[in-house]
């Protein structure tokens, strides 16, 4: 049986995201397998999110299984003063699994070491939400048919954005080459260049969206927040510049998809919504396949 | 024995030499010099050639591990260890920066589950162009050399 805890995609091998790849293909083409009807599954938010939630939720009802947990802290003996420790010794008494999301960085890191079922992580604040990174694998192998030699560009927060942060580093492994499109104030991080610089991958950075699209075969948009600009007026400067519009997308690659992790602001015009290379709803559909999948593998049921 | 000694000789023990003036009270801290319960000589701002100003801290009758010194090296990694028997130095070595840590340094993201639980911090330590800079095993955010704070 494999007891392997999700806390960050980095924590699993090439291998143990191929086998959960192939079974959420699994899941898609015969969704409804009662493979977890022995099985109780807690669901705890600590903070709402009602997206991954739901996927999750989704993702057990349909395999059969049952749902223990709260959808937020107030609903929770948290409210009543009790530590993260306490909370996750308790539950682990009372199911097989716990998905876990919280607003403390480290939290699901924490939980796994002290609790006797496995973890998986459903958010810790801004540092690691492995099965959104999981979800956009699929969706690029689904889209490509392959994940090898293909060129991502990331467009938006690429400071703050976690997606962005855990997709490159589990793309790293399947010679990518990178294009950065985000204002000056949200470039990315240096570490992550030099984690890219030490495994020796390409990059280039922009500072808006233009016509070197074209070459693309991902574009990953993420949401710019106005909360991460001190000064206002340097947001309303820059915002437009990263809005992509169906008339850009004219030259572009026919194998071309564009994600997004939703929610969706207005970095995506509307207009895309009926361009058959956009995949961000279908990007979402495909999250209840891959948390299917994920749950089997780790509850060692298929 | 060569000049006037500033700080009293022992007859054995260990000696913590070579200390930036500056580092010595995070040494002390860090070190957890008041569960030692023997004679402790503390000397600083003693005049040195290499840096101006160093400082020294000779324990008597105690020959910490290795594991237990070489996390002095986090905050001096300049520092050097001498085991003292017979009022002589029989050995000399170097502190050497361990691969991880825990316990001792605090984590700089407020929003970390060390600083909001009672949970201990454990990093890996990182030493990147001779500045050591610790990643937190939980939040896996880099606290930076210039911010090493000490957990008590």
């Amino acid at each position: 049986m494999n007891r392997k805890s999700l806390i960050s995609i980095m924590d699993y091998s090439k291998e143990d995201i191929f086998k959960i790849l192939d079974l959420a293909e699994e899941f898609q083409n015969n969704p409804k397998q009662r493979l977890l009807e022995n099985f109780v599954i807690a669901s705890l938010f600590f903070e709402p999110s009602t997206r991954t939630r739901l996927s999750f939720e989704s993702a057990i009802q349909k395999l059969g299984g049952k749902v223990v947990g709260f959808s937020e802290a107030a609903n929770s003996s948290v409210a009543k003063g009790e530590s993260l420790k306490d909370t996750i010794l308790t539950v682990s008494n009372y199911s097989d699994l716990i998905i876990m999301r919280h607003p403390i960085e480290g939290s699901a890191r924490y939980a796994s070491e002290i609790s006797s079922t496995p973890i998986i992580n459903a958010g810790d604040g801004a540092n690691q939400h492995p099965t959104q990174c999981l979800l956009d694998l699929y969706s690029i192998r689904k889209t490509q048919g392959s994940l090898e030699n293909l060129n991502i560009f990331l467009v938006g927060d690429l400071k703050y954005g976690r997606t962005v942060h855990s997709l490159l580093m589990a793309m790293s492994d399947f010679n990518p080459s990178f294009n950065f499109v985000s204002p000056q104030q949200l470039r990315l991080p240096q570490e992550y260049k030099d984690f890219l610089n030490e495994k020796e991958i390409e990059y280039y950075e922009h500072d808006k969206l233009d016509e070197n699209i074209k070459y693309a075969d991902i574009i990953y948009v993420t949401r710019v927040q106005k909360e991460r600009f001190s000064d206002p007026v340097e947001y309303e400067k820059v915002k437009n510049a990263y809005v992509l519009k169906n008339k850009m997308l004219e030259e572009t690659k026919d194998n071309l998809r564009i994600l997004h992790p939703l929610p969706r602001v207005n970095e995506i015009d509307i207009d895309v919504d009926a361009n058959p290379k956009a995949y961000y709803f279908k990007q979402a559909e495909n999250g209840v396949y891959v948390r299917m999948a994920l749950i089997c593998h780790i509850l060692g049921v298929k | 024995m060569k000049g006037e000694l500033k700080v009293k000789a022992i007859e054995k023990g260990t000696v913590i030499d070579h200390i930036k003036a500056e580092n010595l009270f995070k040494i002390i801290s860090i070190i957890e010099i008041e569960n030692i319960d023997t004679q402790i000589f503390i000397g600083s701002n003693l005049d040195s050639k290499k840096y101006g100003k160093k400082a020294i801290i000779k324990i008597a009758d105690r020959f910490p591990s290795m594991d237990d010194i070489n996390k002095i090296a986090l905050i001096d990694s300049n520092a050097v260890i001498n085991i003292i028997r017979d009022f002589k130095v029989v050995e000399k070595k170097k502190v050497e920066l361990p691969e991880t840590i825990t316990t001792y340094f605090k984590c700089i993201n407020p929003h970390c589950i060390t600083n909001n639980e009672n949970v201990e911090t454990k990093f890996k330590v990182i030493n990147k162009d001779g500045n050591v800079n610790l990643k937190c095993y939980y939040c896996d955010k880099i606290t930076g050399h210039n911010n090493l704070v000490i957990k008590r």
